[in-house]
């Protein structure tokens, strides 16, 4: 059977859900009591039964099987979900997660069976709840035994109903619907009960609502029931309909329908109850009219999808975004073959103009997430590591819904995983010490994501301890990597850049989440490879903030040709502040150093031809004045030198390829009007 | 061309010079066959990467064989070619002295090579092969180019 076609779909839904559980479970955490979040993650374990067997996972059917047990407990009020509930809930979760994460490798489920969750499982449905569940079992195998001794005539004890089943009976019978309990007793001789038993499930599906079950449904697809199963159901069809239609089929021996009449008495009761319980979403026994209170419908709405979406498959936007990008350069090239005829339709060249632009515009949103994918499992991986820490840490998000380019959110998480844990791990103090700093016992981590400008910035900001500066200072000396003196000279600023060196790392112990070194420079590179930049600041005993800026379009951007020797190189102009020209002699040299005067600042100059090894370069001598590109990074203002300048013009960033995909200094490719290849210069990496 | 009559053994090559030496690449890795291409140079990188060049919109590296050989560069002239190999997601150009023809060669044709000294350039050949009385050197492109992405 080829369930490979289904294979994404299975994997990018499950993915979906695993999503939704972790959100929910965290809900769940901070209020046991809230229904609402029971159904949700009674739902999703039940969707992800049904998924995985239908792909014939059974590992990972019988996981969801043993978790559904628990969850229906749970929200059917049988017992209350208490931490160790709650961690052993969020083990299932990793555990589906290695499933799916197996799955999407190679294709099949693995051989982890997770006995070890599922015992724990198995513990929490024996522990607790013992004298409900054992009287659900008492009356359940009672009432059909009471069938057994006395004929069909005879009426069978009601069925137990708990409050949950309650409110959803009383909310029919409001909606004057028929509630029937039906047992239904299969021959003894007969073999394919789960069989039998289906045929009548279908029947009852197909004419009304199943509420309830005994035993469970699940055990009877299973076979686990002897020769009989009673149900309760809401319907408008009649007692007889039911009667007949289930008698009709082969190998059943009775069938008795019973209205369910619900005691007067525990409705005042049920109706405070009711009234919270209602506008539980869908289980699918709901058969209750929509009215719900306007809060509940509120907290629901967040968890289900808002909004009409369609799923694309990446590759087909990169294509549309290639093409866009091939239309943008044919644009420019009509561009510089009609300025020079005369007679040329300019208006028609600039609507055309206007048109690429806001294509480009309008493919780039599609290509935009919001940077909440990414920072959806941080409160998770936060709450482990305050576990795993002995910290208590409060990890607060803003500004989820601020969108990133897909290839950018990729990329932006492990970074983003890394700073989290540095400033858990060595920014947040201990209890004891924050306590006697008179700070709150709880840490306090922000994550916050806003536009500014062209560019997403995104702030990791901590209230611990902030860095040290004079450990940094001791460990530069210490590692041999500046003198003494050098060292004291640098400012405090100066001295955290040290942080971001290969290697580098003040901690003193290496726990498992850092202090190897490797990290904050890993994380440099990444976050300059998507041409953002990292910075730092920090004030000992108050905290730390990161902040990574990151330009919002990547493959079209705004450029300045210029020349160097016979070459033609772009620079973005996001990253230029301004052109000036300067005499050859107003070059002046400060510790050897190169630099010019920019309205009483100090510039130091880049002679680009020279790094570039551009081979024929125009020395200082032969110029009137010398064309310097004042270009920055961060807060920092370098001078490029450069021949001259072509123009300011609208480029599409290509890559370079797999072959020279690293090469210093350069940043991709493009494709200039007249068909040449001009290269993208780095400004991050050319700049002091 | 000399065809060798339905071998399955049988592998097609394409067979081009670099110096006075006759070279061999395996014809599934070739995508296109170009006269020289207008080439930007990209700093930094080994002397035999020439640069980059627009290939109906897409940039692709283009190296000099002659160069990574060892041998002195010379001009380009009429018979001057860039092969354009493309595998497993990866693209480069490789410019030669000429290309000359396909031949098909079978196993039996090809000689394997014994080290015989430690010249580097031994890595890349996958054998020898005899055909119309010439010896051509046959290349594993593949390895040629892989270890070149390693660097």
């Amino acid at each position: 059977m080829d369930m490979n076609q289904y294979l994404d779909i299975f994997i990018e839904e499950s993915r979906e859900h695993l999503q939704q559980l972790n959100t929910s479970l965290l809900e769940l955490e901070k209020d046991n009591k809230n229904k609402e979040v029971l159904n949700e993650v009674f739902r999703v374990a039940h969707t992800l039964k049904g998924m995985s067997g239908t792909m014939g996972f059974t590992k990972m059917q019988t996981l969801t099987h043993r978790m559904e047990d628990v969850l229906d407990a749970l929200r059917n009020d049988r017992f209350i979900a208490d931490s160790n509930m709650v961690d052993v809930l969020f083990r299932c979760l990793d555990a589906l997660e290695t499933y799916v994460n197996t799955i999407a490798t190679t294709g099949q489920e693995g051989d982890e069976a997770f006995e070890d969750v599922i015992d724990a499982l198995h513990k929490i449905m024996e522990n607790n709840g013992s004298e409900k569940k054992a009287e659900d079992k008492a009356s359940g195998s009672s009432a059909p035994k009471a069938q057994n001794t006395e004929p069909a005539a005879a009426k069978s004890k009601i069925v137990e109903l708990n409050q949950y089943d309650i409110n959803v009976i009383k909310k029919a019978i409001e909606a004057n619907k028929n509630v029937f309990q039906i047992h239904v007793v299969l021959d003894k001789g007969c073999l394919l009960k789960a069989a039998r038993a289906f045929i009548v499930f279908q029947i009852l599906e197909k004419n009304s609502e199943v509420i309830k079950s005994i035993p469970k449904v699940e055990d009877i697809e299973d076979e686990r029931f002897d020769f009989d199963f009673t149900v309760v159901i809401i319907t408008d069809n009649t007692e007889e309909l039911f009667i007949k239609e289930i008698n009709s089929v082969a190998e059943i021996s009775s069938v008795e329908v019973t209205p369910i009449v619900l005691d007067e008495a525990s409705d005042k009761e049920d109706k405070k109850e009711s009234n919270k319980n209602t506008g539980s979403q869908k289980t699918e026994t709901t058969a209750a009219a929509a009215a719900s209170p306007q809060s509940n419908a509120e907290q629901h709405k967040k968890f289900q999808k808002t909004g009409k979406t369609v799923r694309v498959d990446i590759d087909r936007l990169d294509i549309l975004m290639n093409l866009v990008s091939e239309l943008i350069i044919i644009k420019t090239r009509l561009e510089e073959s009609s300025t020079s005829k005369a007679g040329t339709d300019i208006e028609s060249i600039e609507y055309l103009e206007r048109i690429t632009t806001s294509l480009h515009d309008a493919v780039m949103k599609v290509r935009m997430v919001p940077v909440e994918t990414v920072f959806n499992r941080f409160p998770r991986m936060i709450r482990d590591i305050s576990r795993e820490l002995n910290k208590e840490i409060e990890l607060h998000m803003s500004g989820e819904d601020t969108e990133l380019d897909r290839t950018v959110i990729d990329e932006i998480g492990d970074p983003l995983i890394h700073i989290l844990r540095n400033s858990a791990d060595h920014g947040i103090e201990t209890h004891e010490e924050r306590l006697k700093a008179n700070k709150p016992s709880v840490g306090n981590i922000y994550l916050r994501a806003f536009q500014d400008g062209n560019n997403v910035v995104i702030e990791v900001e901590d209230d611990g301890q902030g860095i040290d500066v004079e450990k940094v200072r001791k460990k530069i000396i210490q590692k041999g990597l500046e003198s003494a003196e050098i060292v004291e000279s640098l400012t405090d600023k100066e001295v955290i850049e040290y942080l971001f060196k290969p290697n580098f790392s003040t901690a003193d112990k290496v726990t498992d989440l850092s202090g190897r070194g490797v990290g904050l420079d890993v994380v440099k590179t990444k976050i300059e490879a998507l041409g953002g930049i990292v910075e730092v600041e920090s004030v000992r005993g108050k905290g730390t903030t990161f902040t990574i800026r990151i330009p919002l379009t990547l493959a079209i951007i705004q450029a300045l040709l210029v020349r160097i020797g016979s070459e033609k190189y772009a620079i973005p102009l996001g990253s230029i502040q301004e052109i000036e020209n300067v005499k050859p002699n107003e070059i002046r040299k400060v510790r050897n150093q190169e630099v010019i005067l920019l309205r009483n600042m100090v510039v130091p100059i880049v002679r680009l031809g020279d790094i570039l090894s551009v081979p024929d370069v125009e020395p200082d001598e032969n110029k009137k004045s010398i064309t310097c590109v004042i270009a920055k990074k961060g807060e920092k203002l370098s001078a490029f030198i450069v021949d001259s300048l072509i123009g300011q013009q609208e480029i599409v960033i290509k890559s370079l390829g797999t072959v020279l995909s690293g090469v210093k200094y350069i940043a991709g490719a493009t494709i200039l009007g007249d068909g040449n290849v001009a290269l993208i210069l780095d400004v991050n990496s050319l700049a002091l | 061309m000399e065809k060798k009559l339905l071998d399955k053994e049988a592998k097609q090559f394409v067979a081009f010079r670099v110096g006075d030496q006759e070279y061999g690449a395996d014809i599934h890795k070739v995508s296109i066959i170009e006269k020289t291409l207008n080439i930007a140079r990209v700093p930094t990188t080994p002397n035999y990467i020439k640069g980059v060049v627009n290939l109906r919109g897409e940039i692709v590296t283009v190296m000099s064989l002659r160069l990574k050989f060892g041998l002195p560069e010379i001009e380009e002239d009429d018979e001057t070619r860039t092969i354009i190999f493309r595998f497993n997601d990866v693209v480069l150009g490789v410019i030669v002295d000429s290309v000359d023809e396909v031949v098909t060669l079978r196993e039996s044709d090809i000689e394997s090579v014994t080290q015989i000294t430690n010249d580097r350039s031994l890595d890349y050949i996958l054998g020898i092969a005899k055909a119309d009385g010439r010896l051509i050197t046959l290349l594993n492109i593949e390895k040629l180019i892989t270890e070149l992405l390693e660097k």
